[in-house]
């Protein structure tokens, strides 16, 4: 069969691969950098698969029509950037409490506040260490390509419903504008099948189906708290997944996510025309982390820098992983200013090779 | 072959489509390609650039601060660029509205007056596919045939009635370039 081959913007991307992947419902409202999602969709989805999508009246409306559409077993999707993911929170706090699946996706822009619409990655703490009120996690993705937006997707919907957990994808506004060449997967047809825990009625052969949040009682609360802190270290055991390129014989690591490990790329084959050992470790799970295998790495290699378009956020991780065996720097851009290649070699020298010469 | 190309003029000029242009006929010959808008407060009025990368391997940064190609179709947005030209690169410049021409002697610098050519065909938004000639001329990234399926997909299909203008625009470019430019 011949590979379906295109060109597209990552918003679009992701977009046209919500469709494919049989998604029932979309539930959004627009915002720049990422409003061609809903466009796209708007266009293309109800004529193609016959998923609803719509443009609700606020964010806060996106996430609880989310909320409930997945508790009827549904292929549920929405997506926002920063200032609308905030207020989104409640929900998605609601959504993990009451373990149904669900794709959310960040396109981030710069911060704080209504900030601007250039790539940022500030949200990093927002999505990974919590975001909303109480014990919960999201399972995070973190694209770097057009072809990543895509398959993400389809990877965060089987995620979603093999842990009941909300998946994030989280992207930038970068990533969500630019176009690359994607190769997008067939169309998987939409089910009518819904899963066991569904409240899609009450058949007379099993009991009711209920999905709360409220547990009055302290004891049965804290019960809950334990059943998703136990999936949450089985996710841990099973999903990390990462990409780490001429880390073997590297003698200096630049660990970042999305789109700055690819400019972090670029660094590194600077670095080695220098005769600089530099590889890139990516994570591509943001939650479950590589923490070991950023542990193993910092017994060969002599330094990290982790680079990051925010004020050092994941840098904490990496910190916390490599447990000082080795010196972890950072180097941050804000607000939507996206490092080079050069300034991030630069650092390298200044931080590292500097100091050894 | 790895070429790293930015485009840059104001909003309108046909800066955005053009990389796109190339793009496509990079996907059309299987090759790896990206496209960087700058999608800031400037493509709300004002200046405009986009970032198009060709390659044979897989591309790393999508953004970039040095190029083997910078098509400038502006004074400002030459002005902005020449510096990041990589030693022994190629500057292509819209040259009719341009006061102050480029200075570099360390890369090949090709001014071409796609505007006066532009009118001449009696169309102003061909100047982009001028400019693509002449890129085209100087580095066959793709091939002219893979440029023109690309404008296929770029321009809507009511007007592709112009394929032909935009095809005898591209050939102009060409012909431009071959007479002009001296290399570094």
């Amino acid at each position: 069969m011949n590979k379906e081959l295109k060109l597209m913007k990552g918003n679009e991307a992701l977009a046209e691969a919500a469709i494919r992947v049989g998604c029932d419902a979309y539930f959004g409202y627009p915002i720049t950098p990422q409003s061609e999602i809903l466009e796209y969709l708007t266009r293309e989805a109800y004529e193609r698969t016959g998923m609803v999508v719509l443009q609700a009246e606020s964010e806060i409306a996106s996430i609880n029509m989310i909320y409930g559409a997945a508790g009827a077993g549904k292929k549920v999707m929405t997506s926002s950037s920063s200032p609308g993911i905030s207020l989104m929170q409640e929900g998605i706090s609601y959504i993990a409490c009451a373990e149904l699946p669900c794709v959310l996706v960040n396109v981030v822009r710069g911060g704080p506040g209504l900030g601007t619409i250039q790539p940022s990655q500030g949200d990093y703490f927002q999505t990974v260490k919590g975001g909303g009120h109480g014990d919960y996690k999201l399972i995070v993705l973190a694209p770097s390509t057009v072809q990543e937006m895509v398959d993400h997707v389809k990877l965060g919907f089987e995620l979603a419903f093999k842990w009941r957990n909300p998946v994030m994808i989280l992207t930038d506004g970068a990533l969500g504008q630019m176009m690359e060449k994607v190769e997008l997967f067939p169309q998987i047809r939409r089910t009518t099948e819904v899963p066991e825990w569904a409240t899609v009625g009450k058949p007379k052969t099993r009991e009711r189906n209920i999905i709360t949040t409220l547990h009055i009682e302290a004891d049965k609360m804290q019960e809950i708290n334990l059943h998703l802190q136990k999936k949450y270290k089985e996710i841990e055991q099973e999903e990390i997944l990462y990409e780490a390129s001429g880390c073997d014989d590297a003698e200096f690591v630049l660990v970042a996510f999305g789109l700055v490990a690819r400019i972090c790329q670029k660094t590194a084959l600077l670095a080695r025309e220098k005769g600089i050992k530099v590889g890139v470790f990516r994570p591509i799970t943001l939650f479950p982390y590589p923490f070991n295998e950023l542990n193993k790495l910092a017994d060969r290699a002599k330094g990290f820098l982790t680079v990051e378009m925010n004020a050092g956020q994941m840098v904490e991780d990496v910190r916390l992983a490599v447990n000082g065996k080795i010196p972890v720097e950072f180097l941050g851009r804000m607000g939507g200013v996206v490092p080079t290649p050069e300034e991030i070699l630069q650092t390298i020298e200044e931080k590292f090779v500097g100091e050894l010469v | 072959m790895t070429e790293e190309i930015i485009i840059a003029g104001f909003g309108g000029q046909g800066v955005l489509s053009m990389g796109q242009i190339l793009c496509y006929g990079g996907v059309i010959e299987n090759k790896e390609v990206s496209w960087m808008p700058s999608y800031g407060p400037e493509m709300r009025g004002g200046t405009a650039n986009c970032t198009a990368i060709i390659s044979d391997t897989k591309i790393s940064s999508p953004i970039l601060t040095k190029f083997d190609t910078v098509i400038a179709l502006n004074q400002p947005s030459l002005d902005k660029f020449e510096n990041a030209v990589k030693p022994g690169g190629l500057l292509i410049y819209e040259a009719s509205t341009i006061l102050k021409p480029p200075t570099r002697t360390d890369i090949e610098i090709v001014p071409v007056e796609a505007a006066i050519e532009a009118s001449k065909m009696k169309n102003a938004k061909v100047l982009n596919m001028i400019m693509l000639g002449a890129l085209l001329k100087k580095k066959p990234v793709i091939s002219i045939e893979s440029a023109i399926e690309g404008l296929k997909n770029v321009l809507p299909e009511r007007y592709h009635d112009l394929i032909s203008l935009n095809k005898h625009a591209l050939e102009k470019g060409m012909e431009l370039a071959e007479k002009v430019g001296v290399p570094a």
